[in-house]
């Protein structure tokens, strides 16, 4: 008896990275447009730890004349304060991507909690904090920060705070949905007569099994994460001292650069954002459609009359 | 008769969420620490008069929960205090603002559901042709865009052709009723279209996955299977199914579209609720501010209830 619950959990764990390794190299092969999203991202994410190394300039150092051309000064020109842009592109990377990735991570922790202790215990702690999680989900998302962003004052931790705190919501319910198919099976309410506590049960056996949506919606949240820290920015409500993205865009909206035609201040970090949040999106929605069985079939489809199994 | 049950609790959802929406309210900008923020009657280089009939009026001088009382009671009366900046009634410039809003983003919402449901269609119809990815990357790039930036590229991109701002030219010298009219279309061309766009991405990509599911359905397997020809199975048999989801994903983006028209009223200092938004936080005008965020808030729980209640009116298997 002893011995197959020691060796059973092994089992599992084995099985199920192999599942995850067979997984991702069906995504590579499904959907190279996820690998390049993923490998843009992880170049981006490289750019933003290694700023100091790479950027040409300083964020401060006046090396020219405002809105100097990219003619004039290297590959994208000055904005309006003189300084270079493609340093300031690779410094706002990393506000912007500590923003995204941070306000997520606060995101994911509500979310998940919120999702697996209803999902996991049902009941009253389930039409509880699903209420809850409604009444978020019906008020409107950017309003909502831009007004408590606006009272608590711009800082970078209260920007995180503030867009995490109201990003958690599609988290909950997903993982509240998954959780509760999953507790319902076998094999956990196996785990659960031989003894297993509940931490046991969501740690090992629940969440692992969440665990692949949950990373889908990561990915999908940083990108919605990244796309409000520029909207707040953009109303002037990004932390004064810090410059991101979308602090470029703004302070190139606010010295006149598209009536000055200094294309080259306003262009670069809107695609920047572009960028990532594409990205964001074609790995997210890449590993949810392979996780969607549904979407495979189409019995009509202009070539071929059934496409089988392939994503 | 058929679902009065779900009638009900939609409509109780809907109430109950206002409610929330306007504790909030209250809690966020009165009952929070910080005097600038929780004192109404603080309007800047106001008469004591003013003042003293603002304490009043909302009894200001009463403990947080008389207060809050007399805030459900006041707005009741659509009574929000008066503007910071202006020193009129916050009421009235939302209530101006909305106008302005409704018209803005009405025309670029249904350029996009048209646009985007046609593309969403013909692309999950013609899947794994040329149309398919090139209207999918389309939509996925529109779809990433940050809102304000497009705005401020079809402005660069237009300039000297189409007007920078506002809503009408304040120097057309005595305008007749079309010059008018036209003045105002010119002006709110970008701030639709720029909206249009964005939303139009989202509509295709939801279009085309929606009809994707349901092309896998085994009665199009049926259908097909009866000989019936490809256009009549899309448009009876898909379609109509499809729908559904589109429907609710069109109206629980009305979220998305309201922050949008934040950031592009800003963009183009369009002078409806967002701008309202923008200027306010600027100039900390918070009894406006809440005044804007009530009315967007209010709108999304809407518009969710009115989606809520179309999705039920055509699915006929929703009974509970």
């Amino acid at each position: 008896m002893s011995t197959a619950l020691e060796s059973e959990p092994g089992v599992v764990a084995e099985t199920s990275e192999r599942r995850l390794r067979t997984a991702v190299w069906r995504l590579m092969k499904d959907r190279p447009s996820a690998v390049v999203g993923a490998i843009v991202l992880g170049l981006i994410v490289l750019l933003a730890i290694f700023a100091p190394l790479v950027a040409p300039h300083g964020i401060h150092d006046k090396i020219g004349p405002p809105f100097g051309r990219p003619a004039d000064f290297k590959p994208l020109g000055l904005d309006d304060g003189g300084t270079d842009v493609l340093s300031l592109l690779i410094w706002g990377a990393r506000i912007s991507l500590i923003v995204g990735f941070a306000a997520t991570l606060v995101a994911m922790l509500i979310g998940g909690t919120v999702g697996i202790l209803a999902g996991y215990y049902g009941g009253s702690t389930d039409t509880v904090l699903m209420r809850i999680t409604d009444y978020f989900l019906a008020i409107p998302d950017v309003p909502l920060m831009i007004v408590v962003a606006a009272i608590w004052g711009p800082s970078l931790s209260h920007i995180i705070l503030v867009i995490g705190m109201l990003l958690w919501t599609s988290t909950a319910r997903i993982v509240r949905a998954q959780v509760k198919s999953v507790r319902e099976r076998v094999y956990v309410k196996r785990a659960r007569a031989l003894g297993a506590g509940d931490a046991r049960i969501v740690f090992r056996h629940v969440l692992p099994q969440v665990a692949p949506l949950l990373v889908a919606n990561t990915v999908l949240t940083i990108a919605v994460a990244i796309f409000d820290e520029t909207a707040l920015a953009f109303l002037g409500l990004s932390d004064p001292s810090k410059i991101s993205w979308g602090k470029m865009i703004k302070n190139a909206t606010e010295s006149a650069a598209v009536s000055y035609g200094a294309w080259w201040a306003i262009v670069p970090p809107g695609v920047c954002v572009a960028i990532v949040i594409l990205a964001c999106t074609l790995i997210g929605s890449a590993m949810e459609d392979s996780l969607n069985p549904r979407l495979r079939v189409a019995h009509l489809a202009a070539r071929g009359f059934r496409i089988g199994t392939e994503g | 008769m058929r679902g009065a049950d779900y009638i009900i609790k939609r409509t109780a959802f809907a109430l109950i969420t206002v409610f929330v929406a306007i504790t909030l309210n209250f809690v966020l900008f009165r009952a929070l620490p910080g005097d600038t923020i929780a004192n109404l009657s603080k309007v800047p280089g106001a008469t004591p008069q003013l003042r003293a009939e603002l304490t009043e009026e909302f009894g200001l001088d009463q403990s947080k929960w008389q207060q809050y009382w007399i805030y459900l009671g006041q707005l009741a009366h659509l009574n929000l205090g008066v503007s910071f900046s202006s020193t009129e009634p916050v009421t009235s410039e939302v209530g101006r603002a909305v106008v302005n809003t409704v018209p803005m983003v009405l025309l670029g919402t249904v350029f996009s559901v048209v646009f985007g449901t046609i593309t969403g269609v013909l692309a999950a119809w013609k899947r794994r042709t040329l149309l398919d990815h090139g209207s999918v990357s389309l939509a996925l790039i529109f779809y990433s865009l940050p809102t304000h930036w497009l705005g401020l590229m079809l402005l660069l991109l237009t300039a000297g052709i189409l007007p920078r701002g506002g809503r009408t030219d304040e120097f057309l010298f005595n305008p007749t009723f079309t010059e008018h009219m036209i003045d105002i279309g010119k002006h709110m061309l970008l701030p639709s279209l720029t909206l249009g766009l964005v939303l139009y991405g989202q509509y295709t990509l939801v279009t085309r996955s929606a009809m994707l599911e349901t092309l896998g359905e085994d009665f199009i397997l049926t259908a097909r299977a009866k000989g019936m020809r490809d256009r009549t199975i899309v448009r009876r048999h898909a379609f109509r199914n499809a729908m559904l989801p589109i429907i609710t994903l069109v109206a629980l983006s009305f979220g998305y579209i309201v922050a949008g028209s934040i950031l592009i009223e800003t963009v183009f200092s369009w002078p409806g609720v967002g701008l309202l938004v923008s200027r306010s936080v600027q100039r900390r005008d918070w009894p406006v501010l809440q005044g804007a965020f009530l009315v967007l808030t209010i709108s999304v729980v809407f518009f969710n209830y009115v989606a809520d209640l179309l999705y039920f009116k055509l699915d006929p298997r929703i009974t509970t």
